[in-house]
């Protein structure tokens, strides 16, 4: 009967502002909702965390929060974006609401549950949508009752529920929400005046529902269908550390645009469906038509799904990843990217944050800088730029209002002392986070550290190691879990041997900034070379980075 | 659930609290369910607790203030020794029926996470919302859960600070409806107060809660502990009625756990390992 069609499950106007639909179709609950965009969200009625419905949630208008624990999924992609138990952890998982598609016309959401999209329905243009009308009968009853009647001004309901008149035209649809429950919707288009005509069509409906009822109650009330949630994902069952995969994303080029001199944005679109969540701090691997992998981190703000935003700076003494975007990427070209990744998250269970941005390195604190404003936390972004005009995306950062502090122009010792003072009085409950130039970070966590901030409340993310990388050395690496031994020749890295062994972890920017390729050391002496690390850790020593650090004892042992 | 759905053994053969004794009044019969079975109760004139379940006598157990009994055959019923301390205040703060089934009322109950979303401004506050690492384990040969060393940020920690502070907590899984929980008293800070939760299963997805607290207080009255315990336990309420499916989903790849719920993910361990099916969907073999 209803297969292979689009369903209408809401009317526009159930869709206010911030406020989340509970709706239901052939016996599943729906959570549906509007976000900010304007973008109408089809979701399974039940948060994968502890099955509390979604529909009780909050919109704050870019995702949706669980009531019970204050999960947090991303408009559009339904991916997880926060847990807040574990404020220091990117939600690593591919945690993603169910979804279906949908549709806004006439006046009405449409979804359907079909493998592939069903044709889109045919409507009259410009056409009314009637108030719903809910009714305990068995669809199918529902439908083949409507058919025939004449509503006043109408010919008879044809067996798809259409009829025309010198009223106009009229579209019934009939919503299986379960087996004994169905909703009446449709759509009418006439030249009379709206409210008269919407008026009368209800009382006909209502009329109509009066006999469909009566004669419902002839028939035994079919049982429900029962609810059967599909299963989270083997590996979400078991709580794991997330794998990067090496999915490769194909987006196109929506828009470039010179956000500052030297600078361009980009923004990518998904070739087809949604792109995965991110979240604030998160970057991407951009594949450059040179042939060139580099990093990027998103510029987004919560809910801001459609596409992904970056900035690229252009870096005259760069390998070529900036020239290549800067003189040769242009709109409409495609671009393969990985998943976005996070090693530079944001913990929102703090009662001060203090984003220290320099340069370029203010891209993944913008999207922070967004999130705590969603949230309403407190929060400062003191931004480094060396002129004005090179001051990137003023439309964002002016949102911020008061709680952007602009520092142009300064030189090394100005910026220090600058730091010194935002940076003086390190409290309980702050956490600071700053990206920007190899030199300004270095300056920062030293000024940090010896106002006495803890080393894991200072978070840093590098966008590159500028370090010369000494590979003289040559050792010998046993891999405890894998049970071999293999050398690692001068000029080599541990993670070239590892891949060449097949056992290596993921990697990213291969130059020991993101933190990525890091292995646990269970005996001898990491020589660290990388910029990922913070010194405690490096002293520690049971840390490092595959791609960049080598050995100072002749061998190393590691939990690989 | 209109068929009557019999318990699994390990269900069966427990104690379960059927009522506060205050409540129950010389020659007044009452009724109540267990299981979905129609139980009565009544003191009789002598002073003698009966319980029946229209066709024959059922146990009776007196205990933390509460009318257990059952309908198989229980063995002794958990200990709460902190009841017996002659300084504690021991209170029966009431008992709310709840649309769900028992063990997610369970579970509510041993989770953390959810203090500062549903409880906010009384057992935490945003943005303080870090679960951190705590310990749970299995004790007196498998028959109890214990999570040890749970932390958790709580507004005016103490009646004599104004401000937040982490606060310890114990809890105890010593029945399959039952759980228990310390946490330091604001009287008393080397000491714990005990807040247990006692579940009847009065159907598969229906449950009431029995609270009750043994505390040091020598401060409030009964009358404001259970008004206290009751709107704590008001707004868990809505939250465990929203939550699909009612029964306890047993599957681990039913919902999706985080480390936060270590003391949940050994719980239904538990009762997998106990074969329950009563109140929860067991795994698909
Ligand atoms: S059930 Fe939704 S956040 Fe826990
Ligand atoms: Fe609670």
């Amino acid at each position: 009967m209803h297969d292979k069609t689009w369903v209408p499950v809401a009317n526009s106007t159930d869709l206010a502002p911030h406020h989340v639909f509970q709706g239901r179709l052939m016996g599943q609950e729906l959570a549906i909702w509007r976000a900010d965009d304007g973008h109408v969200n089809v979701w399974e009625n039940r948060c994968l965390h502890r099955g509390v419905r979604l529909s009780i949630g909050i919109n704050t208008g870019s995702e949706l929060v669980c009531q019970y624990h204050g999960w947090r999924y991303a408009n559009r992609n339904a991916g997880c974006t926060y847990i807040p138990a574990h404020p220091a952890d990117a939600p690593a998982r591919t945690i993603c609401s169910k979804t279906w598609p949908v549709i806004e016309t006439g006046g009405l959401i449409w979804t359907h549950f079909e493998d592939r999209d069903p044709p889109l329905p045919e409507l009259p243009e410009g056409g009314a949508a009637l108030r719903p009308l809910p009714l305990a009968a068995a669809p199918e009853m529902v439908r083949e009752s409507l058919a025939g009647l004449a509503p006043e001004g109408f010919g008879p309901l044809d067996e798809t529920l259409q009829a025309r008149g010198p009223a106009g035209s009229l579209h019934l649809m009939v919503q299986p929400a379960d087996a004994g429950r169905a909703v009446i919707r449709g759509i009418v288009q006439s030249d009379e005046p709206e409210l008269a005509l919407l008026r009368r069509l209800n009382l006909f409906l209502r009329s109509a529902r009066d006999q469909i009822l009566a004669q419902a109650a002839l028939t035994p009330a079919p049982e429900p269908i029962p609810h059967r949630p599909e299963r989270v994902s083997e590996e979400l069952a078991e709580m794991p550390e997330m794998v990067s995969g090496p999915a490769r994303l194909r987006v196109q080029v929506a828009k470039k645009e010179l956000v500052a001199k030297d600078i361009v944005a980009l923004e990518l679109e998904p070739l087809r469906g949604a792109l995965p969540a991110s979240q604030p701090g998160a970057h991407i691997d951009v594949a450059l038509p040179n042939g060139l992998l580099r990093q990027y981190s998103l510029v987004n703000a919560p809910g801001e799904t459609g596409r992904y935003v970056i900035g690229v700076k252009r870096e005259p003494e760069s390998t070529g990843g900036s020239a290549a975007i800067h003189d040769s990427l242009a709109e409409g070209d495609l671009l393969a990217i990985s998943e976005p990744r996070n090693n530079f998250t944001l913990r929102r269970d703090v009662e001060e944050t203090i984003l220290v941005a320099g340069g370029i390195g203010v891209t993944p604190l913008l999207s922070m800088a967004a999130a705590l404003k969603d949230d309403g936390l407190p929060f400062r972004l003191h931004y480094f730029a060396g002129s004005e005009e090179q001051i990137a995306f003023g439309e964002r950062l002016a949102a911020l209002g008061d709680r952007l502090v602009n520092y142009i122009g300064l030189d090394p010792e100005k910026t220090a002392l600058a730091l010194k003072g935002i940076l003086k009085s390190p409290a309980p409950h702050a956490q600071v986070y700053v990206c920007g130039p190899a030199p300004m970070l270095d300056v920062t966590r030293a000024t940090a550290a010896e106002a006495g901030w803890p080393d894991a409340a200072v978070h840093f993310e590098y966008f590159a190691n500028t370090r010369e990388i000494d590979t003289s050395s040559s050792f010998r690496i046993e891999l405890a879990r894998s049970a071999v031994t293999l050398e690692v020749p001068a000029g080599r890295s541990i993670l070239s041997v590892l891949q060449e062994a097949g056992v290596a972890p993921p990697s990213s920017c291969c130059q020991g900034a993101c933190g990525t390729c890091m292995a646990r050391v269970i005996e001898g002496e990491p020589d660290h070379q990388d910029v990922y690390l913070s010194e405690a850790e490096k002293a520690a020593g049971d840390k490092i980075l595959t791609c960049v650090s080598r050995a100072k004892s002749d061998r190393l042992i590691l939990d690989l | 659930m209109n068929t009557m759905t019999q318990p699994d053994p390990f269900m069966l053969n427990q104690w379960y609290p059927i009522a506060s004794l205050q409540e129950i009044l010389p020659g007044q019969p009452r009724a109540t369910k267990l299981f979905g079975q129609r139980i009565s109760y009544e003191r009789n004139v002598a002073g003698a607790l009966q319980v029946s379940d229209g066709s024959r006598a059922l146990p009776v157990l007196e205990q933390y203030g509460c009318l257990w009994t059952s309908l198989g055959e229980p063995d002794e019923l958990f200990d709460v020794p902190e009841y017996a301390e002659p300084d504690r205040r021991n209170v029966n703060a009431g008992s709310v029926g709840v649309q769900v089934s028992a063990q997610r009322g369970i579970e509510n109950f041993l989770d953390m996470g959810h203090f500062p979303y549903v409880h906010t401004g009384i057992l935490g506050a945003l943005p303080h919302t870090e679960v951190k690492e705590y310990n749970v384990e299995m004790i007196r040969d498998g028959r109890e859960i214990i999570a040890t060393e749970c932390l958790f940020y709580q507004p005016m920690a103490s009646t004599v600070s104004t401000s937040g502070a982490d606060v310890e907590y114990i809890y105890r899984v010593p029945h399959p409806t039952c759980s228990v929980l310390y946490k330091s008293s604001p009287m008393d800070e080397k000491r714990l107060d005990a807040i247990a939760l006692f579940g009847q299963p009065t159907g598969e997805e229906t449950f009431r809660g029995h609270m009750v607290l043994s505390i040091l207080d020598d401060v409030n009255t009964d009358d404001f502990i259970s008004y206290f315990q009751l709107h704590i336990f008001g707004q868990d309420k809505p939250i465990l009625e929203n939550q699909m499916p009612k029964r306890l989903p047993l599957d681990p790849r039913a919902e999706t756990p985080i480390r936060a719920d270590k003391t949940s993910i050994m719980y239904r361990r538990w009762l997998t390992g106990h074969g329950v099916t009563y109140g929860t969907i067991p795994a698909a073999a």
